[in-house]
C-alpha cells in the first residue's frame, strides 16, 4: 500500500510521467521491429548497432573537445584562434543526436551489406565493426573526456543513466515524433515485410524490391536504437528488441499474434521495470530487461505445457 | 502457341565461374516443362535466371507472350529458416496477393477472396489458421502452391516441389500440378525423378555437368534415352 501511494507521489511530477511515456513508446517501437529482426535472423544488426551507436555518442560528446585541443596545440601553445573557438562552442552546443543519427544510419546500411555478403565471412565482420567502433568510442571518451567523471560517462552510455528522468519536454517530443513514424511505418508496410521476412526470394521473384524493405528494416532499426539508447543504454537494447519476441513466439503460432503478443508483453515489462525501478531506486534499463526475462522464462513454461 | 520464355546461348554463373552453359531452349504457353539433372547441374539457378533473381553471365533470356514482371508463381526449394517461422496458412497465401496490392499498404477484399478461392482449389481451406510449422511437408508444399497461384494463374515455377514428401504425398501434388496445367496454366518444375517428369511434362530440359543435355519433347527424351531413363540422374 505504502508503494501504491509512493508511485501516486512520483506520478504528479510531469518528468516522472514523461519517462513512462517515451519508456513504454521505445519498448513497443523496438519489441514490432523485433519479431522482425529475430525472424529475419537480422539480430546481428541490431546487436552490433548498438555498439555502433555508443561510438557515435562518444564522438559526439568527445568531438569539442577534441577541436579544442587540436587547435590549441596548432596555435603552439597559444591562444587559438577565435574562428576555432565559435566552432568548437558551436560543437559543444549541438544536439548529440545529429552525430549520433547519421553515423549508426551509416552502420547501418553497412553492417547490412556485410551481414548479407556470403563471400566474406559476414557475422565475423559484423563482429569487427561493433567491437571497433567500442574501443574507439571508449578510447575517444578517455583521451578527450568532456566531464570529469569518465568511468560514470561510459557506465551510462552503456547501461543507461537516470536521464530518462531528466528528459527535457523538446526530447519528449522528439521521442514521441520518432516512435509514432516507426508505428506508423510499420502498420503501412506490414503485409510487405511479413513477405520479405518469411520468403525473400519468393518476394523477389513477384517483382517487389527486397533490398529496399531490408534497407528499410535496417534504417528503422537505427533509429530505434538512437532513441532506445537513452533509456537501457546501448548494451542492453539489443535484450529490448529482442526478448518480447522470443517470449511471444514461445507461445503464438500466427505472425500477427506474435507481433501483438511482443507488443504486449515489451510494454508491460518496460512498466513494470520501470515502477521498480522508482520503488527501489535500481537502474532503469537493467531492471526492464529483467522484468523481459522474467517474461521469457514464463512464455517458455507455458509454451512448453501447450505443446504437451 | 504463345512463346512466353525465350532463352538463347545462356551461361550463368557465381563469380565468373560457368555452372551451365549455352543454355537454349523455349517454353510456350501451356508447356509443361520439366528440368532434369544431377544435384550441382545448376537446376536452381536456372530457376533463379528465369525469374530475374540471378543474371546471366552472356546470351540472353527474354520474357514475351503479355507477361509483366512479377506476373509468376514461384515455389522455392525450400530451406530451414521457413520451417520454424510463426505464419498460419491464411498470412502465407495471402502474401502471394502482394503483387496485385501496387501502392496499397493492405489487401483488398477481393485479394482475400482470391487466397480463399486458392485454398478450397488446393484442398487447405480447413487448414487456413492452422500454424504453417505444424503441418505435413506435403501440406506446406500446397500452402506454398496456393500462395504461387496468388501470384499468378499464368506461369509457375516449380523447385524441387516433392522433395521430402511420402510416396502418397508426392503423386498428390503431381496431380495437382497437372491439373492446373490442363486448365492453362505453364509448368516448369524442376525434378529428380525421371519416371514422374516423363508420366507429366511435355517437354524436358536434361541438365550435365557443363550444360543442357538434352532440350525437347517428352517422346523425343524417350527415343533419345533409349530404354535408358536414369542416365542424367
Ligand atoms: N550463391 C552461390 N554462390 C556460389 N556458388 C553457388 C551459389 N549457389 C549455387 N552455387 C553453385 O552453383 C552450382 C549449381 O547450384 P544449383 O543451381 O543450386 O544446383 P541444383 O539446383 O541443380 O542442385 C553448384 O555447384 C553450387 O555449388
Ligand atoms: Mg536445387
Amino acid at each position: 500500500m505504502q508503494g501504491i501511494e509512493k508511485l501516486g507521489e512520483y506520478f504528479e511530477y510531469p518528468f516522472v510521467r514523461y519517462a513512462f511515456l517515451v519508456g513504454l513508446l521505445i519498448a513497443l517501437c523496438s519489441s514490432l521491429l523485433g519479431v522482425t529482426l529475430v525472424l529475419k535472423r537480422f539480430s546481428f544488426i541490431g546487436d552490433g548497432l548498438s555498439h555502433a551507436a555508443f561510438g557515435g555518442l562518444a564522438l559526439a560528446s568527445s568531438l569539442p573537445v577534441m577541436v579544442k585541443e587540436l587547435f590549441t596545440a596548432a596555435a603552439n601553445g597559444g591562444e587559438m584562434s577565435p574562428g576555432a573557438a565559435k566552432l568548437a562552442d558551436a560543437l559543444s552546443n549541438i544536439n548529440d543526436m545529429v552525430i549520433v543519427l547519421p553515423f549508426t544510419l551509416i552502420c547501418a546500411v553497412l553492417l547490412l551489406r556485410t551481414g548479407q555478403n556470403t563471400k566474406i565471412k559476414g557475422d565475423a565482420a559484423v563482429a569487427m565493426l561493433s567491437v571497433g567502433a567500442l574501443a574507439i568510442g571508449y578510447l575517444l571518451m578517455n583521451r578527450f573526456p568532456s566531464a570529469s567523471n569518465i568511468s560514470g560517462d561510459v557506465c551510462s552510455t552503456l547501461f543507461g543513466s537516470t536521464s530518462i528522468l531528466t528528459l527535457k519536454k523538446e526530447d519528449v517530443a522528439v521521442c514521441v515524433v520518432m516512435s509514432l513514424v516507426v508505428i506508423g511505418l510499420y502498420v503501412f508496410f506490414y503485409n510487405r515485410l511479413f513477405s520479405v521476412t518469411f520468403d525473400e526470394s519468393f518476394t523477389r521473384a513477384i517483382g517487389m524490391d527486397a533490398d529496399k524493405y531490408n534497407l528499410l528494416i535496417a534504417v528503422v532499426t537505427a533509429f530505434i536504437i538512437v532513441i532506445a539508447m537513452e533509456l537501457v543504454g546501448s548494451l542492453l537494447i539489443s535484450a529490448l528488441i529482442i526478448f518480447p519476441a522470443l517470449s511471444a513466439m514461445r507461445v503464438f503460432r500466427s505472425f500477427k499474434s506474435v507481433i501483438i503478443c511482443s507488443g504486449v508483453i515489451s510494454v508491460i515489462c518496460a512498466a513494470l521495470g520501470m515502477t521498480i525501478s522508482l520503488l527501489a531506486s535500481t537502474p532503469v534499463g537493467a531492471t526492464i530487461v529483467a522484468a523481459d526475462l522474467c517474461m521469457f522464462l514464463i512464455f517458455s513454461v507455458i509454451g512448453k505445457m501447450k505443446n504437451t | 502457341m504463345t512463346e512466353q520464355i525465350i532463352c538463347r546461348d545462356l551461361t550463368l554463373g557465381y563469380e565468373g565461374v560457368p555452372v551451365a552453359e549455352n543454355l537454349n531452349f523455349t517454353v510456350c504457353q501451356g508447356d509443361y516443362l520439366c528440368i532434369l539433372g544431377e544435384n550441382g547441374s545448376g537446376k536452381s539457378t536456372l530457376i533463379k535466371a528465369i525469374l530475374g533473381l540471378k543474371q546471366g553471365m552472356s546470351g540472353t533470356l527474354e520474357w514475351s507472350g503479355g507477361i509483366r514482371r512479377g506476373e509468376v508463381g514461384y515455389l522455392p526449394q525450400q530451406t530451414m529458416v521457413q520451417r520454424d517461422f510463426p505464419a498460419s496458412v491464411r498470412e502465407i497465401v495471402l502474401s502471394g496477393c502482394l503483387a496485385g496490392c501496387g501502392h496499397r499498404p493492405f489487401f483488398s477484399k477481393a485479394q482475400k477472396q482470391l487466397a480463399a478461392d486458392n485454398m478450397e482449389r488446393l484442398g487447405i481451406a480447413a487448414l487456413a489458421d492452422r500454424c504453417y510449422r505444424d503441418l505435413s511437408g506435403g501440406q506446406q508444399q500446397r500452402v506454398l502452391l496456393a500462395r504461387a497461384l496468388c501470384a499468378t494463374k499464368k506461369i509457375l515455377l516449380l523447385d524441387e516441389p516433392v522433395t521430402g514428401l511420402d510416396p502418397k504425398a508426392q503423386t498428390e501434388l503431381y496431380d495437382l500440378i497437372a491439373s492446373l496445367n490442363k486448365q492453362g496454366t505453364t509448368i516448369i518444375m524442376v525434378s529428380h525423378d525421371p519416371g514422374a517428369a516423363l508420366a507429366y511434362a511435355t517437354h524436358i530440359l536434361l541438365m550435365g555437368d557443363r550444360g543442357q543435355l538434352f532440350c525437347g519433347t517428352a517422346e523425343d527424351y524417350k527415343k533419345h534415352m533409349g530404354g535408358d531413363l536414369y542416365a542424367g540422374d
